[in-house]
């Protein structure tokens, strides 16, 4: 990894808004992804100075956007009134997507390329496509050929029963293709690794939603704009808190990924869910032309790769050089968002960073890097609570921190992830 | 051959195709007047000496290919000779188009209606363009009458009885797809191809288009009959043959002559000249005009406005706000909390369903349509409408808070039916700034919109709301601020006189058939029903205690009971399903009925026109009719008073004076009605 920190025209954060996440059910859920970024975006750009066309770029982090929604990042942006002359491009790192936005925007204000940049990511789990598995598509590119009512018998006959099998592209986009590994049993092999317990990963569980529930109660969620569906419900919230939510209730919960002897259950993994997230990126300029007010500061941002097979540890490779290469020990960051995609994988990383063995095998440090404090970590909950829409979390994490170092009045902050296929991403904030 | 008139210009190209392109001078569509045809005429002449290879008839005009006949003409067709002549004219052009030699085609982008489609119709081909704007029809009963060039016979020849009649009748005019599956057009191509589509159907000429074995066979003389009851019945439906004679006509023509070309064409001329005489004709050509008049109001070309916001999203505000989005206005529509915002969303989207199917419409309209429980649209907009509850002081601390956050230069209207502007607008910095826009409900079909002015309202101001009015495909009616504007005022005595005469003993059916007899679109009890009596009652105590006009006791004990009409399930009439059940042994009305209805009704409006309310007696017609359904064959309130005459109704007035009491006292301004007016419609 080339340890430079990102150099260059500061980068600021002036305002952000999201949906609030919406638990994805048996059916397809209200909104396709296109609609969630377009109903996000269009408070957000209501409430600001600048008209959408001045925006220099839109960009979106997005997994599975529908078949009708190639570079949907243009089709939000256009949808959303940014007109015809704003560009608009798309970014896939799996679940570090609606992150990549962020730095990918980061990136070109700190290098003078751009100004005013839209970005963040939005994702509807619930609308991940089915697909027909290749044997369905070759048999109708036979059957298509065909010019002979004879000929076109012939290959209607071949016809098997197990074509129309389908392929459900959520399950196999969580499927790492290179170890054979669904991402739940990445964290099973995390569990295993560093001995975590199914009470403590159901423990923290109960955690996440009691913290979330708080949040909610208290209104520290100011960047939630409410959803209206067509039906004429409107979603203000996210579905997926369970305040209610108890060690004894998730204890209840079968195992879904190793069998019976697993610890990883649908309790204590984040939650298929859909939802976007935006925040708007600004030079010193923009903020003198428009008078913006500031958020925060994006100060650098870092990605790293490691062992597929234990994606979860991604954090721990991206935050410790980028926490090292901003002259930064791990006591300095006042508050952390580490995305939960399981609590298995987010304990197993506060481990790594305890053990002086990880640490110097793994990190090449001379000892561990050191112990974060509970109650500086995910404050108001996180996706095990309110779900892991895969191309947004990225972009919620920064802009709930940003809210944390404001309430909190704190200055600096780091939001970090694992990405399935193993890697990390993390990026630095200031307020 | 090659030449310039005055309307159109010949080309004739390498192929020896003659391209005849219709630009009609000084104005913004192609009409068929008598200067055009007359060219026309000329034209063919020349034609049919030396026939091109093949004849194309194109408009040179961006709106449309051809609007219609002329309908100002027609207001200057002094007797029946002049009217026979013109039909003749324009049917024989028709038929000298059928009969040259050469293949003849239509090329057909935006409208294509009435006597325009007739002259299509007698080209072997039509090829239209996909745009949206393509609207192929022939709307003629609209103005009393039927096709008269030949249309009605080829319509039905092209595509048989079945899909022909329902559009005739109907008036209704359809998009280029539908005319396309219609087999009203043979092709349906991109801007772009219209040309080279056109040369290829004309050089290539294909077999006509026919109606398939089935369709032909229905107009087959055994089963015609059968049809044409059919075809009647759905008319009954709508209109009675009393009011509106010109659909009836038209099934008349083609159950007797569908067997003799000739005499089916005769027929149609024949048949046309006669409902050009009726009153419905005339009454309807006037409407017509008013309505043309309306759109004027609209028209300052410098104004245009984009973005709307509503604050209020109740069944008005919700509505408008879903209107404005559908007709491309962005739009940000506020109310206290989210959960007030959400119903409204979802009358929206039927709206959307119901008037945009292609789907990349269907969901920008609904990314217009931005629910904004925090207001943020305020400093945006270019228009703020308030539709929140009827009370003043409520609306006048959120006028307070908003005016500073808004434009300088934007609207602010309020939707308010019975608070007075001038009580509204002293919370105002800039009180001669607030102006009413007052929709009425359901917004989606009702097309009037009355503008309420003070005397301080600047006319700019009017005229920019009006704009705004019309470019949302609404009538702007500007009227002063006054108890219950032009609609309500005018409508209110005539629905309290019907409450009165149900306690009298008569059933709610008798008196909503009076009114409908009368030709009223629907009776006065189901109309307060429909509208809540609750709200009947609320509009009913504002108005009648500013103009000392008595609220009948029933009302008030039906509201006490919770009977409020459909939504409560039980009114005037019981509902079941949302349908009144209602009696048919009711006895029929007597003519007093009638006459006690009516009478209160125009009453009033002599006493509104009196008052200034409205500009002039053609406005306050206007009004009545697309604001309340005013039966149009009658040409509205003003318009009937004259036909049956000043004097008879005052007589009549004070005889119900000393039957009913003083309600029925004649207006004052009865008097100034004898005097002549200063303007008519259409002249």
């Amino acid at each position: 990894m080339n340890n430079n920190a990102m150099k260059g025209r500061p980068v600021y954060v002036v305002d952000g808004s999201r949906t609030p996440f919406l638990k994805a059910g048996e059916e397809p859920g209200p909104f396709q992804a296109a609609d969630l970024a377009v109903r996000a975006a269009q408070p957000l750009l209501n409430r600001q100075p600048f008209s959408p066309e001045e925006l220099d770029e839109v960009i979106t982090g997005c997994v599975m956007p529908g078949p009708d929604e190639a570079n949907i990042s243009r089709i939000a942006a256009l949808r959303a009134g940014c007109g015809k002359a704003v560009p608009a491009w798309t970014v896939q790192r799996n679940c570090g997507s609606g992150m990549q936005a962020l730095d990918s925007a980061a990136r070109n204000i700190a290098a003078n390329r751009a100004d005013l940049v839209m970005a963040g990511g939005t994702e509807s789990m619930s609308q991940a496509p089915l697909l027909f598995p290749p044997q369905m598509v070759g048999w109708l590119g036979q059957l298509n050929r065909a010019r002979k009512p004879a000929q076109k018998l012939k290959i209607a006959s071949r016809f098997k029963p197990s074509y129309l099998k389908p392929v459900i592209g959520l399950i196999r986009g969580l499927t790492d293709p290179t170890v054979g590994l669904s991402m739940g049993k990445t964290a099973e092999i995390l569990a295993d690794k560093f001995n975590i317990s199914r009470a403590e990963m159901d423990e923290y569980a109960v955690r996440s939603h009691l913290r979330l529930a708080a949040a909610q109660e208290q209104g520290r969620l100011s960047e939630i704009e409410p959803l209206y569906d067509w039906k004429g419900v409107v979603h203000e919230h996210d579905e997926g808190v369970r305040p209610d939510s108890s060690v004894e209730k998730l204890a209840k919960l079968r195992p879904v990924f190793d069998g019976r002897y697993g610890k990883v259950t649908a309790g204590n993994s984040s939650q298929i869910t859909d939802g976007a997230a935006w925040l708007i990126l600004a030079s010193e300029k923009a903020i003198k032309k428009y008078q913006l007010p500031v958020m925060g500061r994006i100060v650098d941002c870092a990605w790293a790769g490691n062992d597929p097979s234990e994606m979860g540890l991604g954090p721990v490779f991206a935050c410790t050089p980028l926490i090292r290469r901003n002259q930064k020990k791990l006591e300095d960051i006042d508050y952390w968002e580490l995305n939960e995609a399981f609590a298995a994988q987010v304990i197993a990383c506060l481990r790594a960073w305890r053990s002086d063995a990880f640490c110097k095998q793994s990190l090449g440090l001379k000892q561990a890097f050191g112990e974060i404090d509970d109650e500086r970590l995910n404050v108001d909950g996180g996706a095990i609570a309110l779900g892991h829409p895969v191309g947004v979390s990225g972009a919620r994490i920064v802009l709930h921190l940003l809210h944390v170092l404001k309430n909190n009045k704190a200055a600096t902050g780091v939001a970090s992830q694992c990405i399935g296929g193993g890697q990390g991403g993390a990026m630095l904030v200031e307020v | 051959m090659n030449g310039k008139y005055q309307h159109w210009t010949l080309e004739t190209d390498d192929d020896k195709l003659l391209w005849l392109h219709l630009d009609k001078a000084g104005a913004s569509a192609n009409t068929l007047s008598k200067e055009v045809l007359e060219e026309l005429d000329d034209i063919l002449t020349g034609v049919e000496k030396t026939p091109p290879d093949g004849l194309l008839l194109v408009s040179d005009k961006a709106s449309g290919f051809i609007a219609g006949a002329d309908v100002k003409e027609f207001t200057e067709v002094k007797s029946r000779d002049e009217a026979a002549a013109i039909i003749h004219r324009g049917q024989r052009m028709a038929d000298r188009i059928e009969a040259l030699p050469c293949a003849t085609a239509a090329l057909i982008d935006g409208f294509c209606l009435g006597g325009g489609l007739e002259l299509a119709l007698a080209c072997d081909y039509r090829i239209a363009t996909d745009s949206l704007n393509t609207r192929i029809g022939l709307p003629e009963v609209k103005l009393g009458i039927h096709p008269g060039f030949g249309g009605s016979v080829r319509l039905i020849e092209l595509i048989g009885a079945v899909d022909a009649m329902p559009l005739m009748l109907a008036g209704r005019a359809v998009g280029g797809y539908k005319a396309k599956k219609l087999g009203m057009v043979d092709a349906l191509v991109p801007k772009r191809h219209l040309v080279a589509a056109g040369r290829d159907f004309v050089t290539r000429k294909p077999a006509r288009h026919q109606p398939g074995r089935l369709r032909a066979l229905a107009s087959s003389r055994p089963l015609r009959p059968l049809l044409a009851g059919k075809f009647r019945k759905e008319v009954a439906k709508k209109a009675s043959k009393e009011h509106y004679p010109a659909p009836y006509a038209l099934i008349e023509t083609w159950e007797k002559h569908a067997d003799n070309r000739r005499q089916w064409l005769d027929a149609e001329a024949q048949s046309v000249t006669d409902l050009f005489e009726t009153d419905t004709a005339h009454n309807l050509v006037r409407v017509f005009f008013l309505q043309e008049r309306m759109k004027s109001l609209g028209k300052q070309k410098d104004y245009q406005p984009k973005r709307v916001h509503v604050i209020g999203a109740g069944v008005m505000g919700g509505d408008i706000a879903a209107w404005c989005a559908l007709q491309g206005f962005s739009v940000t529509l506020q109310d206290r909390e989210p959960k007030y915002i959400a119903p409204a969303i979802k009358r929206a989207k039927k709206l959307f369903d119901m008037k945009l199917r292609p789907k990349h419409l269907n969901t920008a309209a609904g990314d217009r349509l931005i629910p904004d429980h925090k207001g943020l649209g305020i400093e945006k907009a270019d228009i703020v409408i308030e539709a929140i509850v009827e009370n003043a002081e409520i609306k006048q601390a959120l006028y307070r808070e908003i005016e500073p956050r808004m434009q300088p230069d934007a609207i602010l209207a309020t939707n308010t039916s019975s608070i007075k502007l001038e009580t509204l607008g002293e919370a105002l910095d800039k009180p001669e700034r607030l102006i009413g826009i007052h929709f009425f409900n359901p917004v989606a079909k009702m097309q009037l919109v009355e503008i309420v002015r003070t005397d301080a309202t600047p006319q700019e101001l009017i005229d920019r709301t009006s704009t705004f009015i019309a470019n949302m495909r609404k009538l702007p009616l500007p009227v002063k601020s006054s108890p219950g504007f032009l609609v309500n005022r005018v409508l209110m005595p005539y629905l309290l006189e019907a409450v009165e005469l149900l306690s009298e003993g008569n059933a709610p059916e008798t008196i909503d058939r009076a009114a409908t007899d009368f030709g009223m679109p629907m009776g006065p009890i189901l109309l307060a029903d429909t509208v809540g009596l609750d709200i009947c009652l609320s509009v009913a105590n504002i108005l009648g205690e500013q103009l000392g006009v008595a609220v009948p006791e029933k009302l008030k004990q039906m509201v006490d009971a919770g009977k409020l009409g459909k939504k409560s399930g039980e009114g005037f009439y019981r509902y079941e399903k949302g349908k009144p059940v209602s009696s048919k042994d009711a006895p029929a009305p007597d003519a007093v009925v009638t006459d006690r209805l009516i009478a209160r009704l125009l009453n009033e409006s002599v006493a509104v026109l009196r008052e200034g309310v409205v500009e002039d007696a053609d406005l306050l017609d206007a009004g009545m009719i697309f604001g309340t359904g005013f039966a149009p064959f009658r040409g509205g309130p003003m318009n009937y008073v004259k036909h049956i005459g000043e004097g008879q109704f005052v007589q009549k007035l004070q005889q119900l004076e000393k039957q009913f009491g003083e309600r029925f006292k004649p207006d004052s301004g009865w008097k100034n009605l004898q005097e002549p007016r200063p303007r008519d419609a259409g002249q």
